[in-house]
């Protein structure tokens, strides 16, 4: 009650430009190190906390939507400005006024302090967070100016030792090779950094650095990668010890009820097969049906189906990936043992109950850890391992060359060359999820009913392999109903 | 002789064994064998003389329990330990392996004690051993995960015991593995493992002529050697890694174990980080070109090429000869970058048939100087070519393996199935050395053993020799006791420095 009091008597006086910051935020940019001491209302935790629960959903559905980080951004920015807006200390030369930057920043800290208590509980829902709040993290400090950025740096000790001169000169020819992927080129001039190898795993995973005993060379301009993984680092850790002190928290009436609400608000977007679009009066997906099922299935599924009926064989991550999408479109584990036993068919019975049953029912959570496996969406296909030699899975606009993936569309039937364009453009600028989106509009085309899916504004796009499947079927029920209606 | 009779009871009761331990019962397999560490008790002493007692020679399956065919094996065991008779006794029936020889290994050749070491990596049991996770395949193909054992001593009798087809090498967790159900959820989880890198030659079916499926010649061993060479270096030149054990898979691959205390640490992220660094030939079925590199190359990629280059013309051109016949010259073209001079390679190509691979390479080069395309980019072309070598010699790891902590992965000196072969050391300071049709078999070892004993009765080294000793086996076992000696020494040290520096902070 006094503190309060105290506060305000500070904020009545005028002490010239500079308002003293109540706790000291001498710029926007936060690592969360140093948690917040003074009090706020209930009223203030749930809505500050509400507020950046907004921004950080939003991130978290660019990212399942496969959004590149300019997009992101694009749809990330609105929100920032209207419920998390931070200003710098100063634009274009004119200082901002004192007390709303320390509201903005205050905001800030606070509202990602009491999510990290709603948050911390399960490893899923720390793992979005710190994924969520990195990825925040890094538009902000992308946004700031290079001033702002190096009082950053400066505040924060990384660790991080700097290249002398003549080390660098002899190793000159190995520092100038250009990173494959990025579009900047090292100056001459530019200095370098080493950091032992563990702490950027990102830049050794691209080989966009130069390694030597375990050290790794980083060029000043590619202190991102390294920050990022130190703020990262820095929250798993936090969140762990939060966790841990949790229990001990005891305000089971008045902040737990708060906090329970935060986390269910943090709804992950994922799509959920929808087991009502299986053919009425069935209920379930029998192994017979899935041949005439696979028109409605999308390129990378009928890749894998394709493979197994002419191999009599599918290698492991294949059989997962179609496996648990045959899941999601209903198909039972005996129906499913049924299924993979007929199309193997150059196995004995012993061999398969060895090596293939097992694995079946622990995809539908009958052994091992019980763990109810969901389909892999198309961020996860994307993402998941590459097919090596022999294998089928993975996103054929992805891991198809150009020429293959082009014979296999026109397979589908698409051969309108206005499509293939489109397809060929979009595999370019990695925007996978739309060319298997378009080839579903052009696949899915009827007169007098409408494709649900499209590239078009305001239509869905593909997002989940059972998304597709789901929609198609739906489509064709569609066409069935106008077609009986055309006939009466 | 007792040995005898345990011999012939062994069998059937083996195969009583397999009904209870179907695949979904594996975790009841569990307490017995736990129960079986400890000694024998008096009271199933008793039980077993009063089952020879009344022994007509018939041993009705159905008669014994579970706990009376353990202290049966149990017994046996004891009687062969202590009177080692010899081995000739046992026919190999033609196998590559049968379980009665592997079980002859276990008790003879297999070295427990540097196996111990080299996890532990201290002459004691730590956690790094006591609490690391031991898998096993049976005989019968079941599959026992967690066990763990408190020293090296009590893992040799429970190896013999279980007689396994294989054991598989896990993570080191943070409470017992046996113990897991016990301990609290989240403080059960795996703290340090090994490096792991595993090449198999599966991944270069499709490059490979010479043969195919499970067979393998020094001609496509090559593709491993040259990968041992490539990663060995880079794992040492660029991360600074010193203590790489490379070994043999027992048919047609090998792994490294990267046993630094630095790699051991390192979490999925930095593992599948340097897994990602060192994987270059990406792509599946459907992709026509699996290296596409931009320019210019990362040192480490420049390095790599350096020393494939050298073998490209041997290994590939003429060994393999890849590109002999009209459809597998195609190939070759879908690599190479310019139209045109693709078909006027075509054209020649078709004129000659069946050129061999070296002259088609050759050809390459030959017409593009004559300047047949006018659109052709020698700089283009050059790297195009690049990257065929890569594609085509570039190790081509299982990624996967490497990139999960909690992975298990095979123990070095196992038996392979299916050629009898060991699992040794390969030298990887000399790879280009070791033959795998020159690995001693299982069933060679203990003829060796035969012959030593039967030409050395007079000597006295037949007792003070350890029988690996006197095979073909010394000199892999050898190596591998020079490699956990420099791994545990480097350790120690380290300990030393560490309790020193303690030590000085508490002085001060």
């Amino acid at each position: 009650m006094f503190r309060t009091q105290k506060k305000r008597a500070l904020e009545r006086t005028n002490f010239g430009k500079e308002v003293i910051r109540e706790q000291d935020y001498p710029d926007r940019l936060n690592m969360y190190l140093i948690p917040p001491l003074a009090e706020i209302t209930l009223d203030e935790f749930e809505e500050w906390a509400l507020d950046r629960l907004r921004v950080l959903s939003e991130i978290e559905t660019c990212l399942f939507r496969n959004r590149n980080m300019k997009m992101t951004e694009q749809s990330v920015k609105p929100l920032l400005e209207k419920y998390l807006p931070l200003s710098p200390n100063s634009v274009s030369g004119r200082v901002n006024k004192g007390s709303q930057l320390d509201t903005e920043r205050k905001k800030d800290h606070y509202s990602h302090f009491i999510l990290r208590l709603a948050f911390c509980r399960t490893e899923e829902l720390r793992r979005r967070f710190v994924k969520a709040e990195t990825v925040l993290f890094r538009m902000r400090y992308l946004s700031a100016d290079v001033a702002e950025q190096h009082a950053l740096l400066a505040r924060y000790n990384f660790g991080w030792t700097l290249v002398p001169e003549d080390e660098k000169r002899s190793l000159q020819e190995y520092l100038n090779f250009a990173s494959s992927e990025s579009t900047y080129t090292p100056s001459p001039n530019e200095s370098y950094f080493t950091v032992p190898f563990e702490r950027v795993p990102e830049l050794v995973e691209s080989r966009k650095v130069f390694v030597k005993g375990g050290v790794a060379y980083v060029p000043a301009s590619q202190q991102l990668s390294l920050i990022l993984t130190e703020f990262s680092e820095k929250l798993e850790k936090a969140l762990e010890i939060t966790a841990r002190a949790l229990p001990r928290l005891d305000e089971d009436d008045r902040l737990l009820p708060i906090l329970a609400h935060l986390s269910k608000g943090f709804v992950a977007p994922e799509y959920i097969p929808d087991n009502s679009t299986t053919a009425p009066g069935h209920g379930v997906v029998r192994a017979s049906q899935i041949d005439s099922l696979v028109p409605h299935f999308p390129l990378c599924m009928r890749t894998l189906h394709t493979a197994l009926r002419r191999d009599s064989h599918l290698r492991y991550f294949g059989r997962q990936q179609y496996g648990l999408f045959l899941k999601g479109i209903g198909l039972s584990v005996e129906e499913a043992l049924g299924f993979w036993r007929s199309s193997f068919s150059k196995c004995t019975d012993e061999k398969f109950n060895k090596e293939y049953r097992y694995n079946i029912r622990h995809n539908y959570g009958l052994e091992g850890n019980r763990r109810n496996y969901k389909p892999r969406s198309c961020a996860q296909i994307l993402t998941d391992a590459a097919p090596g030699a022999n294998e089928h899975h993975g996103c054929p606009y992805r891991h198809f060359s150009e020429d293959n993936l082009v014979a296999a569309l026109q397979g589908l039937g698409v051969s309108d060359q206005g499509v293939l364009r489109g397809v060929r453009e979009d595999v370019r600028n990695k925007q996978y999820h739309v060319a298997c989106t378009r080839v579903f509009e052009a696949t899915h085309k009827a007169p007098g009913v409408n494709s649900p899916v499209g590239v078009g504004v305001g239509m869905e796009s593909v997002t989940h392999p059972n998304l597709y499947y789901d929609r198609s079927v739906q489509f064709a029920r569609q066409v069935e109903t106008v077609d009986g209606e055309n006939r009466k | 002789m007792p040995h005898f009779e345990g011999d012939i009871e062994k069998g059937p009761m083996e195969q009583a064994s397999s009904p209870q331990s179907s695949s979904s019962v594996v975790h009841e397999l569990e307490p017995a064998v736990a129960a079986e560490s400890s000694a024998i008790t008096a009271q199933r002493l008793s039980h077993l003389n009063e089952m020879f007692d009344n022994d007509d020679g018939q041993f009705g399956l159905d008669d014994f329990t579970e706990d009376e065919i353990q202290a049966a094996t149990a017994i046996a065991e004891t009687a062969q330990s202590v009177n080692i008779p010899p081995p000739r006794a046992i026919q190999s029936s033609g196998q590559q392996t049968t379980p009665e020889l592997m079980e002859i290994f276990y008790q003879r050749l297999f070295p427990f004690k540097d196996l111990f070491q080299w996890l532990n990596h201290f002459p004691s049991p730590t956690p790094s051993f006591t609490n690391r996770e031991i898998a096993f395949t049976l005989q019968n193909d079941v599959y026992l995960r967690y066990q763990s054992f408190p020293t090296y001593d009590a893992m040799r009798k429970e190896v013999i015991r279980l007689n396994p087809s294989r054991f598989e090498i896990g993570p080191v967790y943070s409470a017992n593995p046996r113990d897991r159900k016990i301990v609290r959820k989240t403080a059960f989880r795996p703290l340090e493992k090994e490096l792991v890198f595993d090449i198999d030659m599966t991944d270069y079916d499709e490059i490979r002529t010479c043969c195919s499926g499970a067979k393998i010649c020094n001609k496509c061993w090559n593709f491993i050697t040259v990968a041992i060479k490539v990663l060995d270096v880079a794992l040492r030149e660029d991360f600074g890694f010193k203590h790489i054990l490379w070994v043999y898979s027992g048919r047609r691959g090998a792994h490294a174990w990267v046993c630094d205390k630095r790699a051991r640490g390192m979490d999925d992220t930095k593992r599948r980080a340097v897994a990602s660094y060192l994987e270059l030939v990406r792509g599946g079925a459907q992709t026509t070109k699996k290296v596409n590199l931009k320019r210019p190359l990362h040192p480490s990629i420049t390095r790599s090429l350096n020393i494939l280059r050298d073998s490209f013309s041997s290994a590939i051109l003429v060994d393999q000869d890849p590109w002999k016949g009209p459809e597998d010259a195609e190939k070759l073209l879908k690599l190479l970058p310019d139209k045109m001079l693709n078909q006027e390679l075509k054209k020649t190509w078709e004129a000659l048939p069946d050129q061999s691979s070296t002259s088609k390479w050759a050809c390459i080069d030959r017409l593009a100087q004559q300047g047949v395309s006018k659109s052709l980019d020698a700089r283009e072309l050059m790297e195009a070519k690049q990257d065929v070598v890569l594609e085509y010699l570039y190790p081509r790891l299982d990624a996967e393996v490497s990139k999960h902590l909690n992975h298990l992965l095979k123990s070095p000196f196992c038996i392979h199935p299916g050629t009898g072969r060991v699992c040794v050391p390969i030298n990887s300071a000399r790879p280009e050395t070791f033959d795998p049709m020159d690995v001693p078999t299982v069933t060679q070892l203990i003829d060796e053993i035969d012959e030593y004993d039967a030409t050395h009765k007079a000597n006295e080294s037949s007792e003070t020799l350890a029988d690996y000793e006197k095979t073909s086996l010394k000199p892999y076992v050898d190596y591998f006791h020079r490699f956990v000696s420099d791994l545990m020494k480097e350790e120690m040290k380290e300990k030393r420095q560490r309790s020193q520096e303690n030590q000085e902070s508490l002085d001060f």
